[in-house]
C-alpha cells in the first residue's frame, strides 16, 4: 500500500486511489517500425531491483497520469512528476544519482 | 488435574458466574475468564485432536500463539471455527465445540493415525498416493480431506455486522505491555498523535505476572499509573482487544478490534478492521516462549512455563496439582516459584544446563524446591494426559534415572521476540548467540516513502529480555518515533534495577543424543503434527532450504504461522544440515499475524452493500413491469420483462416477435457516452478508431472499432459528429469508464500537445431505443420532429423535441429493424419512456430486455464485444475489414495487426453456425476434429461464441470462430458437449436475417 504524491493535486494519495500503468517513458513505435523495435516497445520492460520509473494515474482523484521514481526494493519514492515529459526532470535525476550513484535505467543513469 | 484455586486470579470476578457449554456439556466459569481458563478450571485438559495423527491435545499457551486449543464458537449464524480458546473471552451462554475428531473428542476413530505414525512421515502425501492415478480423485483425496483439517467453515450466513475504520496517526504503537506503555508515554509527552493498541483485554502485558519492579512500584501499580498519565494526554488514543494484524508499505497497518465478540449485541459491530496510515510504527509486541522438544511433549498437561503461571496468576487456575518444570534458561524458575507460592507442588525442576546457579535457581532452592541441573525429560507418559515424567541426564541417550508422578509439565525453551510485524514490511533480523533468538536488526528497518525507517521495535520485541533494558529500549523507541515526526521530547524513562541472570543455552531437543524412538515422539509443531524426525527426514531428502523444509513437512503452516514452531524447527533443521542457525534463516513472515475473519475483511461490503448498484433513469419503470433483472457490470438491467409470461424464454420470444412485427423499446441508457472536443479531435479519433473519423460529416454517424496497441479489438460503438470540433463517441455498456480512461491515457501520456478534451456524460443522459416497422409512426405520434427517411436518413442524427421533451435522435440499428435511439436528459427519460408507450398503445408495443437485444443482433450477425471477442481477437478475424481504414498511416493497433501471427492465413474467423437438426448449440462448445494431440485430447478447430434460439427463424442460430471458417462455407463441424453428445452444425454466413438490410432502410 504505497503512498505517492499526485503532482497535480499535491496530496499524498493512497495506492487504492491510484491505478498502476507500468513503465514510464516508453517510446511508441507504430507502422513502419521493425519487428525488434516494435517488440521492444510492446513487450520488453525494465524489471529493475532498485530505481524504477513508473506511470500511475490518480484514478479516484483528479484522473491525471503522472510518473513516479521509486526503489522497488526499499519502496523509497524519489519523486513524482507530471507525465507530459519524455524524460525525468534533471533535478530528480540528481537526487537519485546522489542516493544511488550506480543506478541505470533504460537510457538514464 | 487442572482446577480452580480457592483464591487469586487478577482478571476474574468470582462474584459473577457465567454459564457456557463445551461439546454440549454445561459448565460454569467466571467473568474475566478466557474459554481456556474456564475449561482448565473444570479439569477439561483435552481441548482438541491434532491435525494429522488425531492425538489428544490440550492448551499449550495462554495467548494468541495457541496452536492446539482451537474451537468452534457459537452456532449457526454466529459460528466461528478455529477460535483460539486462550484469547476467546468467556461470555454468558457461550457455546464451544472442539474440532477435528469423530465421533467424539474422547473416542476418535482417526486416532488410529497415531499408531500408523511411522507410515505417515513428512511428505507422505507426495510419496504414497501417486498410484493408481484415478485413486487420487475418488479415494485418497476425499478420505484425507475428511480426516485432516481444522475447523469446519460456517454453513450459515453471518448474522453479525463488521466495519472498516480508517485512521491517520503520527505514531502507532502495537502492544501495550510495559514496553508499549513506556513508548506511548515518551511519544505522547513529546506531542505526537499516538494510537496505542493492545491485543488482549488488559493493559500491561505479562510484567505483572513476571513480577517486575518499575520506578520502585510493583508492575501492576506502575501500569495503573502509566494509564492515568496516558489518559491525561489528549493526543494519545488507546484501544484494547485490538491486534496488529499486518504492517505494509509506507506505514500502512491493519488492526483488528474485537468490539463486541465477547459481549454479543446488536448495536455494535462484532469486529472492526482498522486501516491505519501511521508515519511511525512502534512494535512493542513482546516475545513468545518456545517449547522444548522431548518425547511426549504434546500430551495434554505439557504447557509453556509462562502459560502455567499466567493461568495461576491471571485466572486463579492451576493446570496441575504437581508440576515438573523443565528449562534451558532462568525463566522456568519463575513458574516454579509462582506455583510454589500458590501452594502447588513442584516436585522437580529439570535444568538442562550443566549448572544452575543464577539468582532465580538459588531462590528456588531457598524455597525448598528440588533443582536437577544437567537433567532433562526422557519422555512424558500418560494416557490422554500427563501422568509422569521420566527423568534422564540431558547428556546421553535418555536412560531413565527416575520416574516422577506429575500431572503437569511446564517447559521453557527461551523466548523469541515477536518479529512478525517488523518483518512484514521488509525489516531484517539478526541472530543473537547470547540471547539465542532472532531479533530485529535496527539498521535494516522497513523503509517509508521518503526512505526513512518507519518501524521501531520496543522492549522484548527488540530482543530485550530484562526489565531494565526493556524500559530503556522502549523509552528510546518512543522518543525516536516522535522525533521522526518532528516532535522532539526530552522526558526521562522509567527505571528498573539491574538483574543478574544465568545465560540461556541453545538446547532445542532433549536428551542431546535422543534415539529415534524418542525423537519421533518429540513434537516441534503441535498444530501440524511435525516431529523432530520429520524435519530431519526433510533434511536427509534434500529439502535444505528452510522454505522447502516448511512446505515438505508443513512446519509452521496454518494458523500457527510459525509462532511456536518456527525457531525450534529451523534449529533442528540447522542441526541436521550441520549449519549455523543464521545460515539456515527463517521462513518469510507474512501478514496477518493471527487469522482475520472473512467478516472483518469484508467489513460493510456484504449483501446489498457489497457493491454500489448503478440504476438507469428508467429503473423504476422497469420494476413496474415484473422484470427479470441481471447485473451488467455494476448496472442492473432487465434481461426480459416477465409480465404475465410463464417463463423468461416465453417473454424473450414475445419481445422479439413484437419488435420485428410492430415496435419494441429498449433502455439503452447504460451505453457509454463520451464527448470528445477540441481542434485536434479528428486527428485523435483517427488514431483511436480503426476507421476514419475525421472525415465524418456533421450530422452523421459512423460505426467504429477500437483496438488496443496489441491490435486486439477492445470496444465498438457508433460515433456521431456533433459540430466542427465535437464528436460523441458511444462505447459498450461495460466500456464507458475504461474507454474514457484509455482516451485520457493516450492524451496525457503520448499526445499531450494535442488539444482534445474528453467528458464522460454516460449518466447525464438516458437513451431509449425504439425499433421495429412501426417505430417511426410511434415517434411521429409524439409530435415535434419530422423523422421521415428524407429528413433523417440511416446513420444520421438530429436534435429536436418529442412530446415536448428536448431530444437527440440517432437513426442507428442494432436489431436490423427501422430503429431510432433517442438521447434525453436523465431527468426527462422516464417522461419520454411513458409518452412512447402511451403513443403506441400497450398491445402494439413491447419493452425488450438484454436477451432480446442479444438475439436480434445475432440474427443480424452483429458482433458483441465480450462474446465474439475475448482479448485475443482482431477485427480481421471478425470479417470487419470494411471498418479498418487502409488510408490511414497509423492508428492504435495497426502496427500490431501487421505482425506475422496476426496476418497468418490460418486464423480462427467468424462464421455463422446452423445445426443440422435446428437445435441450439451449447454455449462455448468447441468443434473437435478426429485428430488427437500429444496429451490424448481431441484437436479443436473452432468454438461457439454466441448461440441462441431465434424466434424469427424458429431454429437455433450461432456464431463462432472457426479455423479458416469463411473459406469453408457449407462444411459440417462436430461439437461434442460435456456429456459426449455431438451437435453437428453447418458453416454458414453469420447474417441469418435480412442480409440486404431491407428492414432497416425504410
Amino acid at each position: 500500500m504505497l503512498t505517492l504524491k499526485c503532482p497535480y493535486c499535491g496530496i499524498d494519495a493512497d495506492e487504492t486511489e491510484l491505478h498502476a500503468g507500468g513503465e514510464a517513458h516508453l517510446t511508441r513505435y507504430g507502422p513502419g517500425s521493425g519487428d525488434a523495435e516494435f517488440e521492444g516497445y510492446l513487450f520488453k520492460r525494465e524489471n529493475p531491483k532498485g530505481v524504477h520509473f513508473e506511470r500511475w494515474r490518480h484514478a479516484s482523484g483528479c484522473g491525471k497520469w503522472f510518473h513516479a521514481a521509486r526503489c522497488t526494493v526499499t519502496l523509497e519514492v524519489f519523486g513524482t512528476y507530471p507525465a507530459q515529459v519524455t524524460e525525468p526532470p534533471s533535478e530528480l535525476l540528481d537526487v537519485i544519482r546522489a542516493e544511488r550513484p550506480d543506478f541505470a535505467w533504460g537510457h538514464f543513469s | 488435574m487442572s482446577h480452580r484455586l480457592p483464591t487469586g486470579g487478577r482478571f476474574i470476578d468470582r462474584e459473577n458466574e457465567l454459564r457456557f457449554t463445551f461439546n454440549g456439556t454445561h459448565m460454569r466459569g467466571f467473568e474475566g475468564d478466557t474459554l481456556a481458563s474456564a475449561l482448565l478450571g473444570k479439569d477439561q485438559m483435552m481441548m482438541g485432536r491434532s491435525f494429522k495423527y488425531h492425538r489428544p491435545r490440550g492448551v499449550v499457551t495462554s495467548g494468541s500463539d495457541e496452536p492446539n486449543a482451537l474451537m468452534g464458537v457459537g452456532r449457526k449464524k454466529r459460528f466461528e471455527p478455529n477460535a483460539r480458546a486462550t484469547v476467546t473471552t468467556l461470555f454468558d451462554r457461550l457455546e464451544a465445540t472442539s474440532q477435528n475428531h469423530w465421533p467424539s473428542l474422547k473416542h476418535d476413530v482417526g486416532a488410529i493415525n497415531a499408531r500408523l505414525a511411522r507410515f505417515l512421515p513428512a511428505g507422505f502425501y507426495y510419496k504414497t498416493f501417486l498410484w493408481p492415478r484415478s485413486f487420487w480423485k475418488h479415494i485418497y483425496e476425499p478420505v484425507i480431506r475428511k480426516s485432516a483439517g481444522l475447523g469446519k467453515p460456517p454453513k450459515h450466513r453471518d448474522a453479525d455486522r463488521y466495519e472498516h475504520f480508517y485512521a491517520h496517526v503520527d505514531v502507532l504503537i502495537i502492544g501495550a505491555g510495559i514496553a508499549g506503555l513506556t513508548a506511548a508515554l515518551a511519544a505522547g509527552a513529546s506531542g505526537a498523535d499516538v494510537l496505542l493498541v493492545e491485543q488482549d483485554a488488559h493493559w500491561g502485558g505479562r510484567a505483572p505476572v513476571d513480577g517486575a519492579e518499575i520506578d520502585g512500584l510493583d508492575a501492576q501499580t506502575w501500569v495503573a499509573q502509566a494509564l492515568k498519565r496516558l489518559d491525561a494526554m489528549p493526543n494519545v488514543k488507546k484501544r484494547v482487544r485490538t491486534i496488529g494484524a499486518g504492517v505494509y508499505d509506507h506505514g500502512y497497518a491493519l488492526l483488528n478490534e474485537r468490539v463486541s465478540e465477547h459481549d454479543p449485541r446488536d448495536d455494535a459491530p462484532r469486529q472492526r478492521l482498522w486501516k491505519v496510515r501511521a508515519r511511525q510504527i512502534i512494535t512493542a509486541t513482546g516475545a513468545i516462549e518456545r517449547p522444548l522438544a522431548f518425547a511426549g511433549n504434546d500430551l495434554p498437561g505439557v504447557m509453556l512455563a509462562s502459560a502455567v503461571r499466567d493461568f495461576v496468576v491471571n485466572y486463579g487456575v492451576a493446570p496441575g496439582k504437581a508440576t515438573a518444570v523443565v528449562t534451558n534458561n532462568d525463566d522456568g524458575y519463575r513458574t516454579a516459584l509462582t506455583l510454589h507460592e500458590a501452594g502447588l507442588s513442584v516436585p522437580v525442576i529439570l535444568d538442562a544446563r550443566a549448572t544452575a546457579d543464577g539468582p532465580l535457581a538459588e531462590a528456588a532452592r531457598a524455597a525448598g524446591l528440588r533443582v536437577l541441573a544437567g537433567h532433562a525429560i526422557s519422555k512424558v507418559v500418560g494416557k490422554g494426559r500427563v501422568e509422569a515424567v521420566h527423568v534422564c541426564a540431558h547428556s546421553g541417550t535418555g536412560d531413565t534415572t527416575e520416574t516422577i508422578e506429575v500431572d503437569c509439565v511446564a517447559m521453557s525453551g527461551g523466548w523469541s521476540p515477536v518479529v512478525h510485524l517488523w518483518s512484514h514490511a521488509g525489516g531484517k533480523l539478526r541472530w543473537s548467540d547470547r540471547s539465542v533468538h532472532f531479533a530485529p536488526e535496527p539498521s535494516r528497518a522497513p523503509k517509508g516513502a521518503k526512505g526513512e525507517d518507519f518501524v521501531v521495535t520496543a522492549g522484548a520485541a527488540s530482543g530485550m529480555m530484562l526489565t531494565k533494558e526493556v524500559l530503556e529500549d522502549a523509552h528510546g523507541a518512543g522518543l525516536v518515533a516522535a522525533g521522526a515526526v518532528g516532535k522532539i521530547g526530552a522526558t526521562e524513562g522509567p527505571i528498573a534495577a539491574q538483574e543478574d541472570t544465568q545465560p540461556i543455552e541453545p538446547i532445542w531437543r532433549m536428551p542431546d543424543q535422543a534415539p529415534y524412538a524418542l525423537r519421533s515422539k518429540a513434537f516441534l509443531d503441535f498444530q501440524n503434527d511435525v516431529k523432530v524426525t520429520d524435519v530431519e527426514l526433510a533434511a536427509r531428502e534434500g529439502f535444505e532450504s528452510v522454505e522447502h523444509a516448511k512446505r515438505y513437512t508443513t512446519l509452521g503452516m496454518a494458523t500457527d504461522q510459525g509462532k511456536l514452531s518456527n525457531i525450534n524447527g529451523l534449529a533442528v533443521l540447522s542441526g541436521a544440515l550441520g549449519k549455523a542457525i543464521p545460515d539456515v534463516g527463517t521462513t518469510t513472515f507474512r501478514p496477518p499475524f493471527t487469522p482475520l475473519t472473512m467478516g472483518a475483511i469484508g467489513g460493510e461490503a456484504a449483501g446489498e452493500l457489497f457493491q454500489p448498484v448503478r440504476k438507469t433513469p428508467l429503473y423504476d419503470a422497469h420494476m413496474e413491469r415484473n422484470p427479470h433483472m441481471e447485473p451488467v457490470g455494476q448496472w442492473r438491467r432487465p434481461y426480459c420483462y416477465l409480465g404475465d409470461h410463464a417463463s423468461a424464454e416465453d417473454a424473450v420470444i414475445h419481445e422479439i416477435n413484437t419488435t420485428r412485427r410492430s415496435v419494441g423499446v429498449l433502455d439503452a441508457s447504460t451505453l457509454g457516452k463520451l464527448i470528445v472536443k477540441g481542434p485536434d479531435t479528428g486527428r485523435f479519433l483517427d488514431m483511436l478508431y480503426t476507421n476514419m473519423m475525421s472525415t465524418l460529416p456533421v450530422g452523421k454517424c459512423r460505426y467504429g472499432l477500437m483496438c488496443s496497441e496489441n491490435g486486439f479489438l477492445m470496444d465498438d460503438g457508433v460515433v456521431a459528429r456533433i459540430d466542427e470540433d465535437t464528436w460523441l463517441c458511444h462505447t459498450t455498456s461495460g466500456g464507458a469508464d475504461s474507454i474514457h480512461a484509455h482516451m485520457e491515457e493516450w492524451l496525457q501520456t503520448e499526445w499531450w500537445d494535442w488539444k482534445v478534451w474528453v467528458a464522460n456524460v454516460t449518466e447525464q443522459y438516458g437513451q431509449i431505443g425504439v425499433a421495429g416497422p412501426k417505430a417511426r409512426a410511434v415517434l411521429e405520434n409524439l409530435g415535434g420532429m419530422d423523422l421521415s427517411a428524407d429528413a433523417l436518413g440511416f446513420m444520421q442524427w438530429k436534435d429536436g423535441t418529442l412530446a415536448g421533451i428536448p431530444v437527440r435522435v440517432f437513426r442507428i440499428s442494432f436489431s436490423g429493424e427501422l430503429s431510432f435511439e433517442i438521447a434525453v436528459k436523465a431527468g426527462q427519460t422516464r417522461a419520454l419512456w411513458d409518452a412512447i408507450f402511451n403513443a403506441a398503445g400497450e398491445n402494439a408495443i413491447t419493452p425488450y430486455g438484454t436477451e432480446a437485444l442479444h438475439v436480434m443482433r445475432a440474427e443480424k450477425g452483429f458482433i458483441m464485444i465480450g462474446d465474439e471477442t475475448d482479448g485475443t481477437v482482431i477485427p480481421q478475424d471478425l470479417g470487419l475489414h470494411w471498418a479498418i481504414s487502409k488510408k490511414k498511416e497509423d492508428f492504435i493497433g495497426k502496427r500490431a495487426q501487421e505482425r506475422s501471427h496476426m496476418t497468418d492465413k490460418n486464423r480462427w474467423k467468424l462464421v455463422g453456425l446452423e445445426t443440422l437438426d435446428a437445435s441450439v448449440l451449447p454455449e462455448g462448445a468447441y468443434a473437435a476434429t478426429e485428430d488427437v494431440n500429444a496429451n490424448g485430447q481431441k484437436v479443436v478447430e473452432g468454438r461457439v461464441t454466441s448461440t441462441y434460439f431465434s424466434p424469427t427463424l424458429r431454429r437455433g442460430i450461432a456464431m463462432g470462430l472457426v479455423l479458416n471458417g469463411p473459406d469453408r462455407m457449407g462444411e459440417v463441424l462436430r461439437f461434442p458437449d460435456v456429456t459426449g453428445d455431438v451437435f453437428e452444425a453447418k458453416i454458414v454466413s453469420p447474417v441469418f436475417h435480412d442480409p440486404d438490410g431491407e428492414a432497416q432502410n425504410v
